[in-house]
């Protein structure tokens, strides 16, 4: 990008344009003609993978954005609309959210290497701060993004971050009002968050912009650390850098589309199914895993002001990071010292993600302010100190002279690079969930888990007579409309028989011309009615707790796997926490309640409860409901039909997405491979 | 990016009638959006509140300073942690008063900050007596 070019486009159009704007020149020489280190390994391919992503999250946050509402009253609502109704507004919303995720792995990956490999230090101090500088956006970015589906945990996440800003002697309290717009998180907070949300990810294009400006000008850096004296010491970015960079961007989006099509609620947390209540804190507020390291940090220092300051100094720390190590050896593959360092930092921040998801007691308190220690320390004594004391080896003169020394095991580090981004989520167990102080629910053999699960149409069809007949009494069931039950990947109704189903029910309408509400058939288009008219009402007749809506029933609820379930979780793909936990509470009812448990009095005991104590009585008994297709009328059965359906009205689009998901898969995977042997004879000749 | 017109006229004062609030019970209501507990205090939790030596408090105020004289069974307090911001629990931690779930704040039953990392005690909203049975906040 700096100094004019010599490119001469051949087309006499373009010639006329270059003349007066050398933008084709400007692309020749910064992506084409640009000369690359030989010896990059793939850890250098992140930061094409970070710009693809960056690029997504934009794409799919615009189509995202013109079919949502940003109102307290309507966001959860328009976000699950855009879920059920919008053409692919599942695959956008997955594309997003787990986007951001990616985003956030990649984003380590890329400032990890350049801690170890020296990318900070002269001449590229301005390139590493402006990188801080985007990282520092996209964390606030992704804060404001969580919050706009206004669940529970966008709602307290909110509250607990914007409160930090109240920490702030003086004026704390005056700059949380303006975040707020008003006197606590509400309407004008998500309509700022909004708004915010659309206008910072620019932001972040603009100084990515600066960021691969002051790349060109310095030069990369490579594994090695030296810079390249000769032409020998480089190739043309176009092709060899090219296709290498498609390479790593293929072998991401494999990963990427993993989670999309297969765990799509992996990363996330249960509680933000439930809409936001500022009434009920959820027992355990969780940020997303990318900001657990920090919020340690803040929870581990018992004073509020001090913790403040740790969490933000975590990140305001790196920029300094090119003046507190000021070894003149870059990169740690020659630094036997400050090699093993580097990855005891690496274990810290890992463990201090884990810890950042754990409740703040007992020994969680202590093992959190010792990493808290350890991770300044890292900064503060170590890297200064390592630079004066350590011997590091000696660093061979050119690029050229590298690699003669060395064979290629480049695909070796590429399955490090995948390993090290799936052991990111260790700090990610994120799901502290429902399931605290009761037993874990047992596993169930459902029809619709792994990569290729199908709802089973006879369990939806019993389980919406189910639904009707007991359940539908006091839970609503509001996101569904009765024309789902024709639509492919449901209960496999035709189009009369749900019409005929919605005309059973009463739907109240109006106002008519004598200004009088009335009450006519439902219609196919009419969403189920629920059993009360509001939230109130439902609470009076129910001894106090409302009975939930049951549409996002199995993805609301969850209990914690642990660890190191999480971890098998990801490759099995399972994701049926919530419908195990729903067919085991109704089927946890016990009339004898075991000794030193007191049930109060309104409430049952229930084994799989948290607490044990739930206000609903124990709603089905054997042969309650009557069966056509001979199924047996038991417990066991309803419990497992009802909750089939339950997992159809919070995922209607289940069976579309795994199946979309197994052909985006093998395509990746073809293009990968095609990716990989391109590479192999492009590079032929530069290894 | 301050409050506009509508959200300030919204925090207009409210009345609470406490007359229907028993011995021991506690209600919620919200004014400009916050939730405020109005806890009936039992004789014990009062003389709870008023046993403790003040200087030894991490934010020291006396229980007669947080109530109302001659109204000393009622603790109005806004019920946000001072920490960062959830809603602590009403009668739960150990000191018969409330405990903040997101991370481990104790008040006592006069809404004084005792244990965790939350700074000062629970504020009290500004409010008054207009009968022996019903308060205005605001």
């Amino acid at each position: 990008m700096s100094g004019p070019s010599d490119y001469q486009p051949s087309n006499p159009a373009l010639q006329w344009i270059e003349r007066r704007l050398p933008i084709f020149g400007l692309m020749h020489s910064s992506f084409v003609a640009y000369p690359t280190p030989r010896n990059l390994n793939y850890w250098w391919t992140f930061g094409a993978i970070l710009s693809f992503m960056l690029g997504m999250q934009i794409l799919t946050g615009v189509i995202l954005a013109m079919h949502y509402t940003p109102h307290a009253d309507l966001a959860f609502k328009s976000v699950e609309l855009i879920v059920r109704d919008v053409n692919y507004g599942w695959l956008l919303r997955n594309m997003h959210a787990v986007g951001a995720s990616m985003f956030f792995v990649a984003v380590y990956v890329h400032m990890l290497r350049g801690l170890y490999y020296g990318s900070y230090k002269e001449p590229r101090e301005v390139l590493w701060i402006l990188g801080v500088i985007i990282y520092l956006l996209m964390m606030a970015t992704g804060f404001m993004g969580y919050v706009l589906p206004w669940g529970q945990m966008s709602f307290w996440g909110a509250t607990v971050i914007t409160n930090l800003f109240s920490a702030i002697p003086y004026f704390g309290e005056s700059i949380v009002t303006l975040l707020w717009g008003g006197y606590s998180v509400g309407n004008p907070t998500l309509n700022r968050f909004f708004s915010l949300h659309y206008l910072l990810p620019f932001l972040i294009a603009g100084v990515v912009v600066l960021h691969v400006w002051a790349l060109h000008v310095a030069g990369q850096n490579n594994p090695d650390g030296v810079e390249p004296k000769t032409e020998k010491d480089t190739v043309p970015f176009t092709p060899h850098a090219t296709i290498k960079d498609m390479f790593g961007v293929a072998c991401f989006m494999i990963l990427y589309a993993w989670f999309i099509f297969y765990m799509p609620n992996y990363l996330g947390d249960a509680d933000n199914y439930i809409p936001a209540n500022p009434g009920v804190t959820p027992p355990h507020i969780v940020p997303e895993w990318y900001y657990l390291p920090f919020y340690a940090i803040l929870r581990s220092i018992p004073n509020k002001l001090a913790g403040v300051i740790a969490m933000f100094g975590a990140i305001i720390i790196l920029c300094f990071l090119p003046w507190l190590d000021s070894a003149r050896t870059r990169s740690s593959k020659y630094r036997p010292l400050a090699k093993q360092f580097f990855w005891i930092f690496v274990a810290v921040c890992i463990l201090l993600g884990y810890l950042g998801a754990q409740p703040p007691e007992g020994i969680y308190v202590v093992a959190g302010r010792v990493l808290t220690v350890c991770y300044f320390a890292y900064f503060l004594i170590v890297l200064p100190l390592l630079s004066r004391i350590e011997r590091p080896r000696p660093v061979p003169n050119s690029i050229s002279e590298a690699i003669l020394a060395k064979g290629g095991k480049t695909v070796a580090s590429l399955m490090v690079a995948l390993v090290a981004a799936g052991a990111l989520f260790l700090g990610s167990p994120g799901d502290a969930r429902a399931s605290e102080g009761g037993d874990n629910p047992p596993g169930n053999k459902w029809s619709f888990s792994g990569p290729f699960g199908k709802y089973d149409r006879g369990a939806l069809q019993r389980g919406l007579k189910v639904y009707k007949e007991v359940c539908a009494n006091c839970h609503g069931l509001s996101y569904v409309a009765f024309r789902n039950l024709a639509e492919a990947g449901g209960p496999g109704y035709s189009v009369a028989q749900a019409s005929a189903f919605a005309s059973e029910y009463k739907i109240k309408d109006g106002p008519n011309d004598a200004g009088d509400m009335f009450e006519r058939p439902g219609r196919p288009a009419d969403y189920f009615p629920s059993p009360f008219p509001n939230e109130q009402a439902a609470r009076a007749a129910n001894g106090g707790a409302a009975p939930p809506d049951l549409s996002l029933i199995t993805k609301a609820r969850s209990y914690k796997r642990g660890f190191p379930m999480f971890l098998v979780d990801f490759f099995s793909t399972y994701q049926e926490q919530g419908p195990d936990y729903i067919s085991a509470v109704l089927q946890g009812f016990e009339d004898k309640v075991p000794e030193g448990v007191t049930i109060p009095e309104g409430s049952y005991y229930n084994k799989y409860f948290p607490g044990h104590a739930i206000k609903m009585p124990k709603p089905l008994n054997d042969g309650q409901v009557t069966y056509d297709d001979g199924s047996p009328t038991t417990v066991a059965q309803y419990s497992k039909d009802v909750t089939t359906f339950l997992m159809w009205t919070a995922e209607p689009h289940m069976e579309a997405r795994k199946r979309l998901g197994f052909q985006v898969l093998t395509f990746l995977v073809l293009f990968a491979f095609l990716m990989y042997f391109t590479k192999k004879k492009v590079w032929a000749d530069s290894h | 990016m301050n409050p506009d017109a509508s959200t300030i006229a919204a925090g207009a004062p409210i009345e609470v009638d406490l007359s229907p609030i028993a011995e021991g019970q506690d209600i919620k209501v919200f004014w400009r959006g916050k939730p405020i507990y109005i806890s009936h205090r039992t004789k014990k939790q009062i003389d709870e509140a008023r046993a403790v030596n003040v200087a030894s408090l991490p934010d020291p105020q006396s229980d007669e300073a947080r109530v109302k004289s001659g109204h000393d069974q009622w603790l109005v307090v806004i019920g946000i942690c001072t920490h960062l911001g959830c809603i602590p629990i009403a009668h739960e931690g150990n000191y018969d008063g409330f405990f903040c779930p997101c991370h481990g704040s104790q008040y006592d039953s006069s809404g004084r900050i005792r244990q965790g990392p939350a700074p000062a005690n629970l504020p009290v909203p500004p409010y008054q007596f207009v009968s022996d049975t019903k308060i205005q906040i605001g």
